[in-house]
């Protein structure tokens, strides 16, 4: 029997090592799994590379994560926002790596990971400063870069409602990056509000196959 | 800056009118959401926000926020009956191939070739943020511009080439500031609308490139006028 559905956060983060890769869905607030980041600062895995959009605000999820020097390097598209206090000190003091990537990129590079694919050529940055060290091809006429799949030894993940198998469906637009992230990782851990009976969720409605799912772990909000 | 001058709401105006019905839309942070308060009612717009939104409403009531709905400046919006979400990947789609019809976006600058300078500075006190600006300046079929003609302490903006790190090259089409709105053409910048009461030396005083000016320029009416 198939159930994917774990009792606690710190069994949904067990086993994350250090020096690990860890995806973490959200774009500004909005579909962070700020439960299961903070059993990741719990659990204790330090030396982390934290691939995601932002570079957490205030003093909660990601910005924890920095704040008690578990983030080694973070790959993500817009790390300046307001509150993004911790990042910022810890940028300026050369305390973390930063590797930005225009957002379609970062997405693009993770769906590349998780379809096996070995890359791809996209005309975004291809004219920037972003695309340097990289390979420029001429493509219809116009420059791309040459970008490689991004994936994550975690995924942590967000969704609405999840079944057993770990058929998901998220909320609104805090879906975001959650789809493609959970197809990157070795082991994809989500966070629901709820967990539904097999055969609740409309077939046609699903959104992440329960395939890409390890975890999962009952949030009430 | 002092003398005859287009509002901002003014200028989000001048945009809209510019923007077909029925178009896709995607409106960069900043001033460009001003567009979105601002399109006429008789056409029908579809706004697409980077976060996997079509069909993006304005804002809601302050007792029906819902933060899991949130536009890419990170406030909340709402969704129009219609409207879809879609997860990022497939939004970024929409984006780099091809099937957004029109977007705004801010700028620091922009080169007569179209080139466009709207992500990194040369502070290098601001960690650099990039967020989804090169994916749609390079992706989406009209790239038009709104940005204040020059900067506030009066440095050019629109100029033989940018000197800021590009954003992209060679895909602005038309830029609209509190002055005039000026075209991309083959040959450099062409003006099309100026401001009443603004001569053309000192609209080129202005502009750190070359103008030249269309046969029939329009002139735009500051509200104030």
């Amino acid at each position: 029997m198939i159930d994917k559905r774990v009792a606690s956060l710190a069994e949904a983060v067990e086993g994350l090592a250090d020096g690990s890769t860890v995806l973490v869905g959200g774009f500004g607030a909005a579909g962070v799994p700020v439960e299961l980041v903070h059993a990741v600062l719990e659990q204790g895995a330090r030396d982390l590379t934290i691939v995601t959009n932002n570079a957490g605000a205030g003093e909660t999820d990601v910005a924890a994560l920095i704040r008690e020097h578990r983030v080694r390097k973070i790959i993500c598209s817009y790390p300046r926002s307001a509150g993004s206090i911790w990042f910022e000190e810890f940028y300026r003091a050369g305390n973390i790596e930063l590797e930005l990537v225009p957002q379609g990129t970062l997405s693009e590079r993770m769906r590349a990971a998780g379809a096996g694919l070995g890359g791809f050529f996209t005309p975004a940055g291809a004219d920037s400063l972003l695309s340097r060290g990289k390979e420029v091809r001429m493509i219809a006429g116009r420059r791309h870069v040459f970008e490689e799949p991004l994936g994550g030894d975690m995924a942590l993940v967000k969704a609405l409602h999840a079944d057993r198998w770990g058929n998901l469906v998220y909320n609104k637009a805090a879906r975001n990056f959650g789809p493609t992230m959970a197809t990157a990782a070795t082991t994809t851990v989500v966070q629901v509000r709820g967990f539904v009976e097999l055969g609740d969720l409309d077939p046609e409605a699903v959104v992440t196959p329960g395939i890409f799912v390890d975890r999962v772990v009952e949030v009430a909000e | 800056m002092s003398g005859p001058q287009l509002s901002h709401t003014q200028m989000a105006a001048r945009v809209a009118r510019d923007i077909p019905d029925g178009a896709y839309v995607n409106l960069g942070i900043g001033m460009p959401t001003l567009v979105g308060d601002v399109v006429a009612a008789d056409k029908e717009i579809i706004f697409h926000s980077e976060n996997g939104i079509l069909g993006m409403g304005p804002a809601p009531a302050p007792d029906e926020v819902d933060w899991e709905l949130i536009n890419a400046g990170k406030q909340p919006v709402t969704l129009l009956t219609g409207g879809s979400y879609f997860h990022h990947t497939d939004s970024f789609m929409m984006m780099r191939g091809g099937h957004i019809d029109v977007t705004v976006l801010g700028a620091f600058q922009v080169s007569q070739q179209g080139d466009l300078a709207n992500w990194a500075t040369d502070d290098s006190n601001l960690p650099p943020a990039v967020g989804g600006a090169m994916d749609l300046a390079v992706g989406a079929k009209r790239v038009l511009v709104l940005m204040m003609h020059t900067t506030p302490d009066g440095r050019h903006k629109l100029l033989p080439e940018c000197t800021y790190p590009l954003t992209a090259a060679r895909v602005v089409h038309r830029i609209y500031t509190e002055l005039a709105v000026i075209d991309v053409g083959p040959d450099g910048f062409v003006v099309v609308d100026m401001v009443a009461g603004l001569d053309r030396e000192e609209l080129q005083r202005r502009t750190g490139a070359p103008l030249t000016f269309a046969d029939d320029v329009a002139v735009l009416v500051p509200a104030d006028a």
